[in-house]
Parts: C-alpha cells; sequence; structure tokens
C-alpha cells in the first residue's frame, strides 16, 4: 500500500482529488457572492448559515483547510521532484511550441493564488475564527445589522486591493485552463470524451474567476 | 545552404560536456538531418578531429534511436517525424542549428549526442508483454472476436517505437506516454487484460524508480511524438492504475 501511495499517479490522482473539491468550493462560493450583487439581504442570510451551521464549520471547513494545504504542499513537493529529474538543462529548449504557458508555469500561477489565500484568510477567515471562537460571538451582528455585506465592501474600497484580487483572479484563470482538464485528465476521466471536457474546462476556467471579479468590480464603483 | 552547428560535445558519461560551434557549407535542401551530420563528420574525420558520436540505426522512422534535441524541440521542428525524417528544407540558409542530447536524469549521455535508454527496456521487462503458453496449441489470436474500436486503438498505441521523444519534451522528464502506450496497447486487447493488474502496477513501479518525473499533462509529449500516441493512453493508464490499486 505504501508502495501505491508513493508512486506518481496515486499522487497525481490524490492532486486531482483535492483539486475537484477546491473546485467545488470555489463554484459555491461563487453562487454565495453574486447573491451580494443581487440581494444584499439573502447574501447576509446565506453567509450566516454558512459561518454558523456545524457541518459546514466542523465537517466541510477543515477538508476545505486541508485541501487547500495539501494542495499546495504536493504541488511544490511535485515541483522538486520533476526538478530533479533533469539537472542538467537543455541549452535552447522551446517549450511553446508544443505546450500552453500555462501548463508549464502551473507553479507560478499556484504561487500567486496562494498568496491570495493568505490575503483572503488574513481579511475575513481569521477574523471569523476569532470573533466566533475566541471571542464566542455567532450572532453574525454588528451595530445592530448583519455584518457580512458591510464587510465585503469595505474590501472592495481600496483600488490598490481590488487591483490584486483582480491579478489574482486573473492568475486563478490560468492556473484552471490548464488545471481544470488536467484533473479529470488525471483521474481517467477523459477517455473518449476529450474535446468536451476541454470545452468545460475552458468555461468553467474563465466564466468562475470572471464572475469573481465583475463582483468586485461592481461593489468597488457601486458600493458607496 | 551554409549553416551555423552549435553540438553538444561530451567525451564520455563522467565529462562535464559543452557546446562546440561548427560550420557547415553546401548543405542540400534534400539531405536529412543525419545525412548532413554524416557530412560534418566526414569533414571533421578528414581534418583528424573526433567526430561526433550519434546514435542511428534503420533511417526510415522506425527505430527511434536518433535521440537529438534539435533547436529546442525533440527531433526538430517537423511534426510526425523522426530525425532520420526531417529534411534540411526545414532549415534556412545561413540558420544557426542547436543540436542537443536528449536530457534526463533517466537517460544518461554516453557520448555527445548519445544517450543511454535502457531505462525503457527496464520498463519493458517489468510487465511490457503477455505470457503465452506456446504448447503447440496455442488459440490462434485472430480467431478471437475483437471491437474493431478497441483493436484500432490497441495499434495505434502500438505503433510507439520508445525513442524517448516525450521524456525530452516534458517539461518533468516524465515518462508517462511511453508506459501509458505500452499499458494501453495490451489492455485493450482480451489477451492482455489477463496480466493487466500486475503489468500496470509492476511498469508503473519501474518507471517511478528510474527517476522519470510526473506527468503534469502538458501534452508536450503528444505533440512532439514521431508516431502521434495520444494523451489518451495516459488517461487509460491512471484508469487501469486506479483499478489494480483498489483490487
Amino acid at each position: 500500500m505504501s508502495g501505491i501511495i508513493k508512486s506518481s499517479i496515486a499522487r497525481k490522482v490524490a492532486m486531482a482529488l483535492s483539486a475537484f473539491f477546491l473546485m467545488i468550493f470555489l463554484l459555491q462560493h461563487f453562487a454565495i457572492n453574486i447573491l451580494s450583487v443581487f440581494s444584499p439581504d439573502t447574501f447576509n442570510e446565506v453567509s450566516h448559515f454558512m459561518g454558523t451551521n456545524p457541518l459546514v464549520q466542523f465537517a466541510l471547513q477543515p477538508v476545505l483547510v486541508f485541501a487547500i494545504v495539501f494542495h499546495f504542499v504536493m504541488g511544490f513537493i511535485l515541483e522538486i521532484k520533476n526538478k530533479k529529474s533533469r539537472t542538467v538543462k537543455y541549452v535552447k529548449n522551446n517549450g511553446a511550441a508544443n505546450s500552453s504557458w500555462m501548463s508549464r508555469n502551473m507553479i507560478w500561477s499556484g504561487a500567486t493564488i496562494l498568496a491570495f489565500f493568505v490575503l483572503h484568510f488574513i481579511d475575513f477567515f481569521f477574523p471569523e475564527l476569532n470573533t466566533k471562537y475566541i471571542l464566542g460571538d455567532l450572532s453574525g451582528m454588528h451595530n445592530g445589522e448583519f455584518k457580512y455585506y458591510n464587510e465585503l465592501l469595505h474590501k472592495f474600497e481600496s483600488p490598490i486591493r481590488v487591483g490584486a484580487y483582480v491579478i489574482s483572479f486573473v492568475l486563478l484563470a490560468m492556473h484552471l485552463l490548464h488545471g481544470f482538464n488536467s484533473a479529470f485528465q488525471s483521474v481517467g476521466a477523459t477517455v473518449g470524451r476529450k474535446e468536451v471536457m476541454k470545452k468545460i474546462g475552458r468555461a468553467y476556467a474563465i466564466l468562475i474567476p470572471l464572475g469573481f471579479i465583475f463582483i468586485a468590480l461592481f461593489h468597488h464603483f457601486n458600493g458607496h | 545552404m551554409n549553416l551555423t552547428l552549435k553540438i553538444w560535445r561530451q567525451k564520455n558519461a563522467n565529462d562535464k560536456g559543452k557546446m562546440v560551434d561548427y560550420k557547415i557549407s553546401d548543405v542540400s535542401p534534400d539531405m536529412s538531418f543525419l545525412e548532413m551530420l554524416d557530412v560534418l563528420n566526414t569533414e571533421l574525420i578528414e581534418k583528424g578531429d573526433e567526430p561526433v558520436a550519434f546514435d542511428h540505426d534503420c533511417r526510415e522512422g522506425i527505430c527511434g534511436m536518433c535521440s537529438l534535441y534539435i533547436n529546442g524541440e525533440a527531433h526538430g521542428p517537423d511534426r510526425g517525424v523522426t530525425t532520420c525524417q526531417l529534411h534540411m528544407r526545414k532549415f534556412k540558409d545561413g540558420d544557426t542549428i542547436y543540436i542537443e542530447p536528449f536530457r534526463s536524469t533517466a537517460f544518461p549521455v554516453v557520448k555527445d549526442l548519445v544517450v543511454d535508454r535502457s531505462s525503457f527496456d527496464r520498463i519493458q521487462h517489468a510487465g511490457g508483454f503477455i505470457s503465452v503458453n506456446t504448447s503447440g496449441n496455442t488459440q490462434d489470436a485472430n480467431a478471437i472476436p475483437i471491437n474493431k474500436h478497441d483493436a484500432d486503438t490497441s495499434f495505434d498505441a502500438a505503433t510507439c517505437i520508445g525513442c524517448g521523444a516525450c521524456v525530452a519534451s516534458c517539461k518533468n522528464s516524465s515518462a508517462m506516454l511511453f508506459v501509458s502506450a505500452k499499458v494501453s496497447q495490451f489492455a485493450l486487447l482480451p489477451q492482455g487484460k489477463v496480466e493487466a493488474t500486475d503489468r500496470v502496477m509492476n511498469m508503473v513501479k519501474q518507471m517511478d524508480e528510474e527517476g522519470f518525473g510526473n506527468c503534469t499533462n502538458t501534452g508536450a509529449c503528444e505533440v512532439e511524438c514521431p508516431k502521434g500516441i495520444s494523451l489518451e493512453n495516459i488517461a487509460r493508464m491512471n484508469r487501469e492504475y486506479l483499478k489494480a490499486g483498489i483490487k
């Protein structure tokens, strides 16, 4: 069994499984965030539900944190292993002739997304943990009303922060342009449906990050 | 055509190696790339210099010996060809051409442009075969009905010549396309299904032990493969491996 865990394919599959979880998480995160554009009240209610539901908080959230950490750590481990597989580099290498920039630079788009995660955790995740589980305030209220929508608006005030947000999601789109299809390929799900999977992957990789960018810009320009 | 060649020269496996410049004149556009190297070597020998060592055998695109990385691509800029099938008309008069050996920790350089690809042989030995009892009453393979799609897909996988262009082109130096072609060729046929579990487990284990990198699905291998082996074989091997792991 330990041999299987160490095998290159098992690691690929593990990367793919964590990627599937993260892509589903991204989809539901987008579904909640887009509510802030159409109905701040619904956004507040859904955010409060997600923030206080025990199943989300104590089952899904730890899995999410694990998936994020695992995906990044395994990504870096595989990158180091792969570098060792070619210790003498080519004097002239034309990688662009046979593969996309995205596929060759997943480590860099991934590192940018990691930086974004750190910022996002400092902005939202850690203060939420502090309020709920250290200060013991599970009400989700601030000055007599739900805080979630106002916090969102506050975060999208600074043009620098919005700019960083947009850049991060452009890099996420690039990561997904390769990563979506790559994950399905890794679990062998593309046999006989390669072209269809590519189209679905492209649609997901462009539309979801674009949606997040739209939300950020919408609130930046209309929030005040 | 007059060309400048920048060729990797390395005396032996322990030598550090370096690029050396050569000028070559009156190259016919109709020459194959290997014939051009023959001309260069003749000139070097006539001058009393050491000729450039490079591998070649059939010179008709089947042996897969010509492990050359030309201008940053395995087997050069053409598609679906080995180096012997690459013609000098693909280059322009006055071009500078970089010629390097395939690079991978699992393909150590023996001399100049010659690499040791016996790691592929060891992967094949680990499971790239079927066991048939040749007692004299073996069933004729042609008498076993096989779905046409499976037969064609298996044959496509079987056209892999084991040249190593997939490894050379992959940014991770992964051998997944080669191994998956060998796994697929048997996995799709009834004769291969009997040992399918052991085959995929043993071949992947050997592949990992040889020091090849992990596949990240860039697709470079498929583009550079002289036989057009499809990435779908890798997906099939992943599936076979998962099935074997669960058993």
